[in-house]
């Protein structure tokens, strides 16, 4: 017999086991995190044995020149990456409104192909082309391909914004003697601003913490952060490893929340 | 011929729309119009009549296929949009939610360049011509249906458009304050003689508001004319029923009378509308439930359906062989007829109305 459900919320917490999936899939979750950072402040060389706390694999870890350039390397990837993707979507977003119905729908799929496509076919698949036109691997192929697969992840948020603004609002900028220009720098950019915001960290996220496609672009010298941590691992996770990935998260989640307070205030 | 006081002239303005299966609806189907200098013309039509392609298509939201449209006497339906002396009331406002009020005034001002001196006078002076002095700070989320609607105005009015053109700007209104700001539209339009273009579905609105009302019938003009006279003498079935309330029966013109299905002949001097016709063209008559007299009379057409009491107002439903009627009397009858009853209907001189399908 299926119980009816008086409120959502209720009736949930009454399905067996609930207690249980909850905190099989929160430990998932989140205990490896908490193991990360955990032991990124174990004074012990050898991570699974706790020894006392410290700071000093942070000091280690900023003070690497390895890391440093690795840091460096991420940071202007995503940067142009991101700056890259946003121009892309801004222009697709506002291509798309004025395609019919199917058209909109075949461009949104195409784009957004990134999405479901196997991150490691795309690599190979970006790799094999880079190297049959002979485009030089580094900093620049990565920031290239980041670029592609970006420009979905900016679309999304820009999009959601653009379909929410009555079309009528265009109609009434033309209408009061606004050239298409002016439409866009008076009326559609400055509406889209929490949109673009959005996308922009969405995006530099992404890129910052991707691995695989530059990974296999990557080439001499264009080692980016997570390429870094996994030539680190593949000696022995110390702490420095420990204590970087940690950095990389709270970057992440810091990102994160810009994003959601902006978008929370904006609406 | 070119009439020199037309502020608008519309010339055999045909659009069509392909439907999403395929086929295709004229939406205009060779419209031709004129639309009086300082007038306040309202464009009236259920909906789907055409009446909005219509006020787009002067905007320039619109492409017409075919036709001409100038404004006082020169062609601007091949101009762009942002160019057309008209401006345009969006049915839903269409502020822009992330400029203030005085922001939203001064757009279309800053448009044309106009010096930021003048600017922000012309916002203080449409601020208090729509009175909502003091809100020029607000967002248009900050302000109730009524205050955006006038801010709406206010903008498309601070440019001194040489027409205003209005979309069912009270659609979204409720009733208490759509009375109040029809009597405003009147005003404003009185005060800046400007040339008004209001488009409605509400016949009620358009006879408050009106100088001229042109009615739509599925893509074209069935009649134009003063709201009075459109009432006393609709030329069509559609118009006598659609502005009021009207009795439609079949009937054959007889060379000066009229043989009116179920009814029996009415004589010439009850008719009006019949010039021009030729004997034995089939047609329709139109009464007004207001203008039909009864008594009692057992040998009578009509049999009484139903008698509600509507205030001051008898509503007294009929058939007529199997044509339903309505009745408007006042409820001050010493003997009101019971249901069952049979009626003789009578109609005063001139007040049956001939009409075409």
């Amino acid at each position: 017999m299926i119980r009816r459900a008086r409120g959502s919320g209720e009736a949930l917490k009454d399905f067996p086991l609930f207690g249980v999936m909850s905190a099989a899939v929160f430990g998932f979750l989140y205990l490896p995190l908490l193991f990360v950072v955990g032991y990124s402040f174990n004074e012990n060389r050898v991570v699974t044995v706790w020894k006392g706390f410290t700071f000093d694999w942070y000091v280690d870890v900023l003070q690497n020149d390895d890391i440093q350039r690795a840091l460096m390397n991420s940071l202007r990837v995503a940067t142009v990456a991101t700056a890259l993707s946003v121009l892309f979507a801004l222009g697709l977003a506002i291509g798309m409104l004025r395609l019919a119905r199917a058209g909109s729908t075949l461009a949104w799929g195409l784009i957004g192909a990134p999405l479901i496509i196997p991150e490691i076919v795309f690599a190979i698949g970006t790799l094999s082309l880079f190297v049959q036109v002979r485009f030089s691997l580094g900093v620049d192929a990565i920031t290239l391909a980041h670029t592609a697969f970006c420009i979905p992840f900016a679309l999304l948020p820009i999009r959601a914004r653009l379909r929410s603004v009555d079309l009528s609002v265009y109609e009434a900028a033309a209408d009061l003697g606004a050239n298409e220009w002016r439409i866009f720098r008076r009326i559609t950019l400055p509406l889209l601003v929490p949109g673009i915001v959005a996308g922009a960290l969405l995006a530099f996220i992404i890129s910052l913490d991707d691995f695989i496609v530059s990974y296999f672009l990557a080439g001499p010298g264009g080692t980016t952060l997570p390429v870094y941590i996994f030539g680190m691992i593949r000696n022995a996770i110390t702490p420095g490893v420990n204590a970087l990935s940690t950095l990389l998260l709270l970057v992440s989640v810091l990102i994160v929340s810009i994003s959601y307070v902006i978008s929370r205030r904006k609406r | 011929m070119a009439d020199s006081t037309a502020a608008l002239s519309i010339r055999g303005v045909t659009k069509e729309f392909a439907t999403p299966e395929g086929g295709v609806v004229r939406a205009l189907d060779d419209v031709s119009l004129e639309i009086d200098e300082g007038s306040f013309t309202v464009l009236l039509g259920p909906s789907g009549c055409g009446k909005t392609t219509l006020l787009r298509s002067i905007a320039g939201l619109e492409t017409p296929d075919a036709g001409e449209i100038r404004l006082r006497g020169e062609r601007i339906d091949d101009e762009p949009v942002w160019k057309r002396r008209v401006n345009t009331v969006f049915q839903s406002y269409a502020l822009f939610p992330h400029m203030t009020v005085a922001q939203n005034i001064a757009f279309g001002l800053e448009m044309d360049r106009v010096p930021k001196a003048e600017i922000a006078k012309a916002v203080e002076s449409s601020l208090a011509m729509v009175r909502l002095e003091g809100l020029g700070g607000r967002r248009p989320s900050q302000l109730s249906g009524g205050q955006q609607q006038r801010v709406a105005l206010a903008r498309a009015l601070a440019k001194k458009p040489e027409v205003l053109l209005l979309d069912e700007p009270l659609s979204a209104l409720d009733l208490k304050l759509r009375r109040g700001m029809q009597m405003e539209l009147k005003r404003l339009q009185r005060e800046t003689s400007i040339t008004f273009v209001l488009v409605t579905h509400d016949q009620e609105e358009a006879m408050a508001m009106a100088d001229t009302v042109a009615v739509f019938d599925s893509g074209r003009i069935a009649q134009v004319g003063e709201p009075r006279d459109v009432y006393l003498r609709p030329r069509t079935r559609f118009v006598a029923d659609f502005i009021g309330e009207a009795n439609v029966l079949p009937a054959t013109f007889l060379s000066d009378r009229a043989d009116v299905d179920a009814l029996g002949v009415l004589e010439a001097d009850l008719l009006s509308g019949t010039e021009g016709l030729t004997s034995g063209q089939p047609g329709f008559v139109a009464m007004r439930p207001e203008n039909i007299l009864w008594s009692r009379d057992e040998q009578g057409q009509a049999r009484v359906v139903d008698v509600t009491f509507v205030g001051g107002d008898l509503h007294i439903d009929v058939l007529v062989g199997e044509h339903p009627c309505a009745i408007r009397t006042s409820s001050h009858v010493a003997e009101p007829p019971r249901v069952g009853e049979a009626l003789r209907l009578e109609f005063p001189a001139g007040s049956v109305r001939w009409v075409t399908d």
